[in-house]
């Protein structure tokens, strides 16, 4: 399996190039090349790997093990000096504690242990692996204009692009080590290379805010990483195999504590209710960031490593209660997401809310729900990285990440503001992507034990999603003043990039039936022996509107002739065509429209203070089950 | 699956729906001490929207209206060929997203605080249609509409409380007091026409009869109740929408804050009190 060592170093190769390069034209075309050529090479994995199961690659493991010991070390030694640096007692206090874990481990025993298979590549990994090297590569491609005029317009950051993009490669290598790992140890190893990743990422402009903001990230997720190792540490005691697919195979009687340890961590790196705020504090990064780390790919791990847990988890009290703090997650966040006017914020606590339904299908962990699952992760990336970009690229030409201030978007920079349309459609408008995974989540909800409680969940969250997502697309579509369109002034790349995603946004929603035949039947039948789908005659019915939707723009042309156009009603006062009009006192006015928030109804403090009370009280109950299921003993 | 029905439904569900409008327009005048118009009236009105002049406001706005209009068409089409319930909701959110963006791009105060209340009505509503559709699964073992139709016993007796929380829904899906917030048929309850203002003329006549498919597609809602008896079915259906045309007269609109808080909580304690019942103590 040559493919999955070129996966893993041809973005470290490309890190180091990039470092060594000063800002030039050169390094953006490098940039760019290196994205095509991991793109490329993701495509060719699934090509040669898809038809071929689960595959297990053999790896020396000695000088590696202890090479990425002695990383793990320096990069604990790195954060440990920023936070004594920077006063940060929590987050000194914790990396400590983890190590120390991790060294008792590898110290004590891991010698002891001898892992057979190292790596190894399945369906889900393929999956994961597409949405890292594809989306993650076009995301690189964006972040080269995208990170130019960032700092022409901050002038007041320091120019790090150099550090900035090893960074980002580093951690598109870190990435498919983490879903190519049958290790644990190595795979808590890249978990950590993403959380490293994400931290300096968070901390790039170095302002206040996002030191703070970083540490917050680093802290949560080390407490997850201590959960992690915990969990190897707990396998060196007790079982001598730290195998993902032995793991997996042994089952809840073997596997239990690590899995429920494994799923903490995956609720932290998901940023799950209670862990929540950091993601939020991320959204200080440039948006490529948060597009990349925050929403397609690293928040991913963690519910990839919760999901791959599912078998272990399905039917037992610990599995139950992750699934519970999914589901809460789902409805609080869906909620705080109909107050919040930062579109960025918007944007992640909707991810949150995603990750949410992501871990309530794991927890459940039945054969539609891990498909479900999967279903959710794919359909989540393509689109959330497309708004993501988007909002990006309307906030340095409009200043501001205000939705309101996005008011009239489809004439100002109509091709930006369609492709951000679709994106939205996409996150919960039959017959688009999420909502396809939605339908499947209901039906594996239905079937699972405890289901009603996660169906009241679902239904009144899916309810509040589809508010603040409608009222978004109806701010983009208004005009409430004809602006002058500014969308020249967007860098073509960036346009490309856009492009692409609403291409894959509608393209992977018309493929949907194909991957899920090619992967995920496969991979679930795998683990369950069953098939999960949504029957022939629904996907025909899905394309059959896919269709009507692609068509009825063409109605258009008709539209667009033989018609009056009038201004909107003003209750009779004489206005402009810009809708200025005629106020009290013979003062003109100008009309502005303003969408709900329902602060009153969901305001962010007391749902997020709600939410982490009753997700708290999940995660001891989780552990307690643990405790009652004999884990242990 | 059964083309044919669709079919059938798409080519007669206006007539069907334009009549009870008319029968409804009837039944309120008398209830109001007025002769009212004559039957036929919807029909008339509809007929002399198609011959006014186009006038906009957006050139977006009737493209979003034919979308809705077609994708309510296609909802009530998919229930009654005995598609799966669950994509019949998706795809009638879908429609009245495509209205409510209709509105959106009209631009106009009066259309944009119709459109966020039409959607505060879509949330309103959404749990307790995706629960009855659970409800119909649990009590069953099916999604799809003709397989519930074919349950042998009356469903009414295993979804009371869907059926209470979906009739209390109902009321909004029509467009009736107290819950017609967005936009309403009667004019004393309107500053201006709420979500409908910019439509006018072919536009707005998309509007009313994508009105009169959704009526005929709610009333086949609450016949799967009574599908057992197609006789006792159509009493039920008759009595269910006399009694929203009695309640549309006897009450005047609420707020929308206890319109939403209202719904949800009914649809909370009634559906989950139902559900669990049913998955427990009884079912299949």
């Amino acid at each position: 399996m040559d493919i999955l060592l070129f996966l893993l170093l041809a973005p470290l190769i490309a890190a180091v190039v990039v470092y060594a390069l000063p800002n030039h034209p050169v390094r953006d075309w490098l940039v760019r090349l290196a994205a095509v050529v991991i793109a490329g090479a993701s495509v060719y994995l699934l090509a040669t790997a898809f038809d071929k199961g689960t595959q297990l690659v053999a790896f020396p493991t000695e000088p590696l093990g202890l090479a990425m010991t002695g990383l793990s070390v320096l990069m604990a030694l790195f954060i440990l000096a920023l936070g004594v640096r920077y006063r940060k007692p929590i987050a000194v206090a914790l990396v400590l504690v983890q190590t120390a874990l991790l060294l008792w481990f590898e110290l004590g025993y891991a010698p002891g242990m001898h892992a057979e298979h190292n790596l190894f590549v399945d369906e889900f990994s393929i999956v994961m692996a597409l949405i890292i090297g594809v989306i993650g590569s076009a995301i690189c491609v964006y972040a080269v204009p995208y990170m130019r005029t960032f700092q022409a317009q901050h002038t007041e950051v320091p120019d790090r692009r150099r550090m900035f993009f090893f960074v980002l490669f580093v951690f598109l290598s870190a990435m498919f080590g983490i879903v190519f790992s049958n290790n644990l140890a190595w795979l808590l190893f890249f978990w950590e290379v993403t959380t490293l990743c994400s931290f300096v990422l968070i901390g790039y402009t170095k302002t206040t805010e996002a030191i703070d903001n970083s540490f917050l990230a680093v802290q949560l997720n080390l407490l997850g990483g201590i959960g992690f190792a915990a969990a190897l540490l707990w396998l060196g005691m007790t079982q001598g195999t730290i195998e993902l697919d032995k793991l997996v195979g042994a089952g809840a009687a073997v596997a239990l504590v690590p899995a429920t340890l494994i799923s903490f961590a995956g609720l932290t790196k998901s940023a799950q209710l209670p862990f929540s705020s950091w993601l939020l504090g991320a959204m200080v990064a440039p948006t490529p960031v948060s597009a990349l780390l925050h929403s397609s790919t690293m928040v991913k791990a963690g519910v990839y490593a919760i999901v791959k847990f599912a078998p272990v988890l399905t039917g037992t009290l610990p599995g139950l209660f992750v699934g519970l703090v999914g589901g809460v997650t789902f409805l609080a966040a869906s909620a705080i997401a109909v107050t919040q006017s930062n579109a960025k914020r918007v944007l992640a606590y909707s991810t949150v809310a995603n990750l949410g339904l992501v871990v309530a299908c794991a927890g459940i962990g039945t054969y539609e729900a891990v498909w479900a699952a999967i279903l959710l992760i794919i359909f989540h990336a393509v689109a959330k990285s497309l708004l993501f970009l988007g909002v990006g690229s309307v906030e340095h030409q409009v200043h501001s990440r205000d939705i309101e201030d996005m008011a009239g978007l489809v004439t100002r920079m109509p091709r930006v503001g369609v492709m951000m349309l679709i994106g939205m459609a996409g996150m919960y408008l039959a017959p688009l992507g999420m909502l396809i995974s939605k339908w499947a989540t209901l039906r594996a909800f239905i079937h699972a034990p405890g289901g009603i409680l996660f169906l009241l969940l679902i239904a009144f969250g899916s309810a509040v999603t589809v508010f603040f997502w409608a009222k978004w697309m109806g701010l983009v579509i208004a005009r409430p003043n004809r602006g002058e369109n500014i969308e020249s002034r967007v860098p073509r790349e960036e346009l490309t990039v856009l492009g692409l995603l609403a291409a894959l946004v509608v393209g992977v929603s018309l493929l949907f039936p194909w991957i899920s035949k090619v992967l995920l039947e496969p991979y679930v039948f795998g683990l369950y022996g069953k098939i999960a789908e949504l029957g022939q005659d629904n996907v025909i019915i899905m394309l059959l509107m896919m269709g009507t939707v692609l068509l009825l723009p063409l109605s258009l042309l008709y539209f667009r002739t033989g018609r009056h156009r009038l201004t909107p009603y003003m209750g009779g006062r004489p206005t402009t065509a810009d809708m200025r009009f005629a106020g009290s006192l013979g003062i003109e006015r100008e009309m502005g429209l303003h969408n709900y928030y329902l602060e009153d109804w969901f305001g962010e403090k007391r749902t997020f203070r709600a939410g982490v009370a009753v997700t708290a009280l999940l995660i001891v109950l989780m552990f307690a089950g643990l405790a009652l299921a004999g884990g242990f003993a | 699956m059964n083309v044919l029905y669709a079919i059938v439904f798409l080519i007669l569900a206006p007539l069907a729906g334009g009549l009870i409008a008319g029968v409804d327009r009837k039944l309120t005048a008398r209830m109001q001490g007025r002769v009212g118009p004559p039957v036929l009236q919807p029909f008339y009105d509809v007929g002399k929207l198609l011959e006014k002049e186009h006038v906009i406001v957006a050139l977006s706005q009737n493209y979003f209206v034919l979308a809705y209009l077609v994708f309510i068409a296609f909802s009530g089409a998919l229930f009654f060929a005995g598609g799966d319930l669950l994509l019949v909701v998706f795809a009638l959110t879908l429609a009245h997203v495509l209205l409510v963006l209709g509105a959106y791009s009209a631009t106009s105060p009066y259309s944009f605080i119709g459109a966020e209340r039409e959607l505060i009505q879509l949330m309103a509503y959404e749990p307790m249609v995706i629960l009855a559709a659970a409800g119909f699964y649990l009590a069953t073992g099916s999604f799809y509409v003709n397989e519930i139709a074919a349950f042998p016993r009356p469903l009414i007796v295993l979804l009371p409380g869907i059926f209470v929380g979906l009739f209390y829904v109902l009321t909004m899906k029509l467009r009736k007091s107290p819950f017609d917030i967005a936009t309403s048929h009667h004019a004393h309850q309107e500053i201006v026409k709420g979500v409908t203002t910019e439509f006018s003329g072919s536009t707005l006549g998309m509007v009313e009869v994508a009105h009169w498919y959704e009526t005929v597609f709610l009333l086949g809602l609450f016949w799967l109740f009574f599908a057992w008896s197609p006789v006792i079915a159509l009493i039920a259906v008759a009595i269910l929408y006399l009694a929203e045309i009695f309640i549309d007269n006897a009450t005047a609109r609420v707020k929308w804050g206890f319109a939403l808080r209202s719904i949800w909580l009914v649809t909370l304690v009634l559906s989950a009190l139902n559900l669990v019942v049913l998955q427990y103590f009884g079912g299949l």
